[in-house]
């Protein structure tokens, strides 16, 4: 065999990024990508057009935190699952199946980011300057926005790993999106409620950071000056947001809610039969 | 080339392999053969790496097939179904491959012209036809003239021309001391270019050899009719 040859591959540090750079190129030409731009451009530029401030900024927080979860963690299982052939087709390449994944994760997170981030700049710099109050918000809003794109592509990602069965896989994405956003946050205000005679700053705290999407709601609303509304819960989630540790630990779990999901999936990927 | 010693794979309560032993000669082409289920594209695919085994091993060249993937440098692989991102042009299709290898040596593109694919190049995957995308899936496999070509169903879904022009191709692989693994359902076609036949049931190899030597121990003309009567007679006189 050809030792030359082999001695040239042997070192692909750029495997990953060859194949992010192909999938986006695949990604960013997807008509779904192009709706999913123009329709964040539209909602924002109503909700600024017609609410302004502080109520436009809620509306697309809800927007922001119902569909980003959904589209990222949908769109992502249903791509990858259909290029399950071409997965096989790059893994008889020269390639670490590590490097695939995380070429694989990062074209599809990079793009969807990018998707969100031109509909809301561009919507945005038609009202700029309109509303400087609320910027540092809007901010916050579109840097939540493509954490939780991340997040949500990497469960995408493990999950595809994980289960093989295509139909399952989606309903389990589906599952997942709705416990995040809607059945947490009822299983939370019941808990709230059954014990509202005791403290439960702490504990709603911990479980406010449990759930990415209830930890990216309060780094924005925090941001929105709307915590009064909230009363002492909301004054405790000031304090500890606002300090070191809380600031800390709230990124720390942006970025565990990332890197668990991955690792699970990566791990699964290294020894899937395909 | 390859040597597979005591392969097992199970897939669940399935038993895909049950301790394989065979050896692949350089220069040659192997046909796997066998009915639907008998583990021939399992086979395949644990040879790329694909599929893990459960036990025994894969030399290639004197290297296990495990974790390290340089040796897949020199493997080309054509599988059954040609399936690529849709909005990617074959061109680029083309390009990435060839960015992963990061050969820039020799390439044999000649295939894109047999099959006149040229006009195609230039247009989105999703909008080719499946055997013109079959076509650009064996331009794959040819493209950086590796010592190893694994092909799993080369020709379904091509037509008798492009089907014939593969073939073609493989005998000249073949002649220019290059290794062909190839699994057929068509028994009737590899009689053309088959140099070696292994013929797998239930995960075990009935029959191991050249298609010369099968075709005089069992008497009969053609490879199809030779391991009808492996099958019917049993072991191989």
């Amino acid at each position: 065999m050809n030792t030359a040859k082999m001695t040239r591959s042997a070192s692909l540090p750029g495997a990953a990024t060859k194949i992010v750079k192909y999938e986006l190129r695949d990604v960013l030409r997807s008509r779904s990508l192009l709706a999913y731009t123009l329709f964040f451009l539209a909602v924002t530029d109503v909700l600024l057009r017609f609410g302004g401030g502080a109520r436009a900024a809620l509306g697309l927080m809800n927007v922001v935190l119902l569909l980003i979860p959904l589209v990222s963690i949908v769109f992502g299982t249903i791509y990858l699952y259909n290029a399950r052939e071409f997965t096989e087709l790059l893994l008889a390449q020269p390639v670490h199946r590590r490097q695939l994944f995380a070429g694989q994760y990062l074209g599809l997170a990079i793009p969807l980011s990018a998707a969100f981030v031109v509909g809301l700049g561009v919507a945005l710099s038609l009202h700029f300057g309109e509303d400087p109050e609320h910027a540092g918000a809007l901010l916050v809003l579109a840097a939540c926005g493509v954490l939780l794109t991340f997040i949500f592509s990497a469960f995408a990602a493990s999950i595809v790993a994980r289960i093989d069965d295509k139909v399952k896989g989606i309903g389990v994405a589906i599952g997942l999106w709705l416990a995040c956003t809607v059945v947490y946050d009822g299983l939370v205000l019941l808990g709230l409620m059954t014990f509202a005679d005791y403290p439960l700053e702490r504990a709603a705290l911990a479980a406010m950071i449990a759930n990415p999407v209830d930890l990216a709601r309060v780094l924005i609303l925090m941001r929105l000056d709307v915590s009064a509304l909230m009363g002492y819960t909301g004054a405790a989630f000031e304090k500890f947001f606002g300090s070191a540790g809380g600031a800390t630990l709230a990124s720390l779990a942006l970025v565990l809610w990332t890197g668990v999901p991955l690792l699970l999936g990566a791990r699964r990927f290294q020894r899937k039969d395909f | 080339m390859i040597t597979i010693t005591g392969l097992t794979k199970r897939f669940g309560p399935l038993h895909v392999l049950r301790g394989l032993d065979l050896e692949i000669g350089e220069g040659r082409v192997t046909a796997v053969v066998g009915p639907n289920g008998a583990g021939k594209t399992t086979l395949m695919k644990t040879i790329l790496g694909l599929t893990r085994s459960d036990g025994g091993e894969i030399l290639v060249d004197g290297e296990r097939v495990g974790d390290d993937p340089r040796y897949r440098s020199n493997v080309g692989y054509m599988p059954q179904i040609a399936r690529f991102p849709e909005n990617l042009t074959a061109a680029e299709l083309i390009a990435m491959v060839r960015d992963l290898r990061g050969d820039d040596a020799a390439v044999d593109d000649d295939l894109i012209e047999r099959f006149k694919l040229v006009d195609h190049l230039r247009k989105p995957l999703r909008t080719l036809s499946g055997g013109t995308r079959q076509k650009v899936n064996a331009v794959l496999a040819f493209l950086f003239c590796p010592a190893l070509l694994v092909l799993d169903e080369p020709t379904a879904g091509l037509d008798p021309v492009s089907s014939g022009i593969l073939k073609d191709k493989i005998a000249e692989v073949r002649d220019s001391g290059r290794t062909v693994i190839v699994t057929s359902h068509v028994l009737s076609e590899l009689d053309a270019f088959a140099d070696d036949i292994a013929f797998l049931v239930d995960g075990r190899l009935r029959y191991a050899g050249s298609v010369h030597d099968l075709k005089l121990s069992t008497r009969q003309l053609s490879l199809e009719r030779a391991i009808a009567h492996v099958m019917v007679e049993g072991a191989v006189a």
